[in-house]
C-alpha cells in the first residue's frame, strides 16, 4: 500500500472515530424510537408491554372510528391556532421595538424578554395556576373589589391553557422574529417619511411586508410548539382539557395502552408534518 | 393637534410595551412574591412576608433528592452532548466525506421532531431492555435532544478558528494530537462551555421526555413538581421555583462573565 492510500485509509479511521460516538446516541435516542414508534402502532394492544409479535391496525381503527378522538384532534388544532394568533400579536410590538430600538437599554431588554425560556415550562405554568386559579391574583382581586360574587373559573379549562401557552411561547415567538426581521430599515422608513408618507402608511407599506417573513415563521413555530405541548395543557386543564399531548401521555402512563399511544402519536407527527409543508408550499407562492 | 399626536402616540406605545413585557413576566414576578407567603395555601396577597415556605423546601427529603438527582444527571448530560458535539462538529468541520449531508439532516432532526412523540418512542426502545427508571436510560434520553444544541455553539467556534494557525503547528513539528490539545481545544473552548451550559439547563428544565421514562427512582426535579402540582398548588412550590429561577440566572449570569452570552448563543 502507498502511503497516500495509507494516510487516506488512516484519516477515514479518524473519522469513524469522531463520527461513531455522536451517531450511536442519536440513533439510539432518535432513529431507533421513531422507527420502533411505526412498528408499535401496528401492534395489537397489551398492556403497559411491547415486544414486536403480530401487524394490525387496530390502533389506528380506534383513533379513526372513536369519535373522542376526532374531538381530540380538532381541540389541538384550535389549542395550536389561537395560541399561534394570539402569540404572534402580543409579540410583534416587543420585537419590532427591539429590532429598531437605539435605547442603551436593548440588550437589557432583549435579555428580559427572552430570559424566561431559561425557565421550566412547569415552573411558569405554576405561575399561571397561582394567577388564574380559584383562589387566584385574578379571583382574589376581583371578590376584594366585590365585582364578582363566586369564583371566575379561569383554569381547568382550555382558556387557562392557552393564556399560559400564549405566554410560555413568546420568547420564542420574539427570537423568531427578531432574526425575521433583518431586512427592516429606518433609513427606508424615514425616505418614505420625507416622501409624504403619514405614519400608519409607512406602517402598513414598509415595516408591516417586511417584517412578515419572521412573523410567519414565528407563527408556524409557535403553531407547532402548541399541538405538541403537553405539560401546559395537563397542568392547566386539571385533566378537563383533552389534546393529543395530553392523551398520549394518559394512553402511555394509566391506561398503558402503548400501541395506541404509539398510534396518536403518529398522527401528531404526520399534523406536525403537514403543517410544515403547508406553510413552505404558502411562502413559496407568496415570494413568486 | 398636530404637536400632541405623536406624543400621545409614543405614550401608548410604551404603556403597551410594558403592559407586554409585564404579561411576559408575570408568572416569574407573581411567584416570587408568593414564595414569601407565610400562609400554607395558595392566596393572594400575601398577607405577612417570612422564608417560611423555603424552610419547607429545604426540608422536603422527596424534593431534596430529586434535586440531586437532576443535578447529576445534568452534569453528565452536559459533559456527555459537550463531548459527543465536540468529536461530530470536527468531523463535519475538518472532513469531507459521502454521506455528511445525511450526517448534518440527523444532527438536526432531533429539532423537527416533538418531544412527546419522542418520548413516547424513547419509552418503547427502552422498556423491554429494562433502561426505564434508571440513570442510564434518563441520560441517553436527554443526550439524543441536547447534541444538536453543542453542535451547533461547537460549530459556530470552530468556524471562527484561523485554521492557519493549526497548519502552522502542524509545519512546526507538533503532533496533530498536541495541534488538538493546545491549539483547537483553547480556541473552540467558549463553545464547549456554552453548549456544556445550554445542554445542563435543557437537561436540569426538561419534564416531557422525562415524564415518561423515569418512575419513583429516578425522577427528577420538574418530575416530582407536576406530579406535586397534580393534587396541590401551594407556595412551597412557588420557593421552589424561585431557587431553580435563580440557579438558571446564576448560570447564564456565569457564562456572560467567564465568555460573554453573545458569543455563548
Amino acid at each position: 500500500m502507498n502511503p497516500a492510500a495509507r494516510s487516506a485509509d488512516g484519516s477515514r479511521r479518524v473519522l469513524l472515530m469522531l463520527l461513531l460516538p455522536g451517531l450511536v446516541a442519536l440513533g439510539v435516542t432518535f432513529v431507533l424510537p421513531l422507527l420502533w414508534l411505526f412498528r408499535a402502532s401496528f401492534a395489537s394492544s397489551a398492556i403497559g408491554a411491547f415486544s414486536g409479535g403480530d401487524w394490525t391496525l387496530s390502533s389506528y381503527e380506534t383513533v379513526l372510528t372513536d369519535p373522542f378522538y376526532w374531538l381530540v384532534a380538532w381541540n389541538t388544532l384550535v389549542l395550536g391556532f389561537n395560541v399561534a394568533v394570539f402569540t404572534v400579536i402580543l409579540s410583534y410590538p416587543i420585537a419590532l421595538f427591539l429590532a429598531r430600538t437605539e435605547s442603551r437599554w436593548r440588550g437589557v431588554l432583549t435579555a428580559l424578554a427572552v430570559a424566561p425560556l431559561l425557565t421550566s415550562s412547569v415552573v411558569r405554568t405554576y405561575g399561571w395556576m397561582v394567577i388564574l386559579g380559584d383562589q387566584g391574583v385574578i379571583n382574589s382581586t376581583l371578590q376584594a373589589l366585590s365585582l364578582t360574587d363566586g369564583v371566575v373559573r379561569l383554569t381547568n379549562n382550555s382558556f387557562g391553557a392557552t393564556v399560559a401557552l400564549i405566554e410560555i411561547f413568546m420568547p420564542y415567538a420574539i427570537l423568531a422574529m427578531l432574526s425575521g426581521f433583518g431586512r427592516l430599515n429606518t433609513q427606508l422608513e424615514e425616505a418614505a417619511a420625507m416622501l409624504g408618507a403619514n405614519r400608519l402608511k409607512v406602517f402598513t407599506r414598509i415595516i408591516l411586508p417586511l417584517s412578515l417573513p419572521g412573523v410567519l415563521t414565528a407563527a408556524l413555530l409557535v403553531f407547532v410548539l402548541a399541538i405538541s405541548a403537553f405539560v401546559t395543557p395537563r397542568l392547566m386543564g386539571g385533566g378537563r382539557v383533552f389534546v393529543l399531548g395530553t392523551e398520549v401521555y394518559n394512553e402511555a402512563t394509566v391506561t398503558l395502552n402503548w400501541p395506541l399511544a404509539a398510534a396518536l402519536s403518529v398522527l401528531l407527527l404526520v399534523l406536525f408534518s403537514s403543517v410544515i409543508v403547508i406553510y413552505q408550499r404558502a411562502l413559496r407562492a407568496l415570494e413568486a | 393637534m398636530n404637536q400632541s399626536t405623536p406624543f400621545l402616540g409614543r405614550f401608548a406605545w410604551r404603556t403597551l410595551l410594558v403592559l407586554l413585557y409585564l404579561f411576559l413576566l408575570a408568572p416569574i414576578i407573581i411567584v416570587f412574591i408568593i414564595s414569601f407567603d407565610t400562609r400554607q395555601y395558595l392566596a393572594f396577597p400575601p398577607e405577612s412576608y417570612s422564608f417560611g415556605s423555603y424552610a419547607k423546601v429545604f426540608a422536603n427529603p422527596t424534593f431534596i433528592s430529586a434535586f440531586g438527582r437532576s443535578l447529576i444527571i445534568g452534569l453528565v448530560v452536559g459533559l456527555g452532548a459537550v463531548a459527543a458535539g465536540m468529536l461530530l462538529s470536527l468531523s463535519l468541520a475538518r472532513h469531507e466525506f459521502r454521506g455528511k449531508g445525511s450526517v448534518n439532516f440527523l444532527i438536526l432532526a432531533p429539532f423537527l421532531v416533538p418531544h412527546i412523540v419522542l418520548a413516547v418512542g424513547i419509552m418503547l426502545v427502552m422498556a423491554p431492555i429494562g433502561l426505564l427508571d434508571t440513570y442510564a436510560g434518563i441520560i441517553i434520553a436527554h443526550l439524543g435532544i441536547t447534541i444538536p444544541y453543542t453542535v451547533r455553539t461547537i460549530m459556530m467556534s470552530l468556524m471562527s478558528v484561523d485554521r492557519r494557525v493549526e497548519e502552522a503547528a502542524l509545519v512546526h513539528g507538533a503532533s496533530p494530537a498536541m495541534v488538538f490539545w493546545r491549539i483547537t481545544l483553547p480556541l473552540v473552548s467558549p463553545g464547549l462551555i456554552a453548549g456544556g451550559v445550554i445542554a445542563f439547563l435543557i437537561s436540569f428544565d426538561e419534564a416531557t421526555i422525562s415524564l415518561f421514562i423515569v418512575s419513583v427512582r429516578t425522577s427528577t426535579l420538574p418530575t416530582e413538581i407536576f406530579h406535586y402540582l397534580e393534587y396541590s398548588t401551594d407556595p412551597q412550590i412557588a420557593a421552589l421555583s424561585v431557587i431553580l429561577i435563580l440557579i438558571s440566572v446564576g448560570v447564564v449570569i456565569a457564562v456572560e462573565r467567564l465568555i460573554g452570552l453573545r458569543r455563548a448563543l
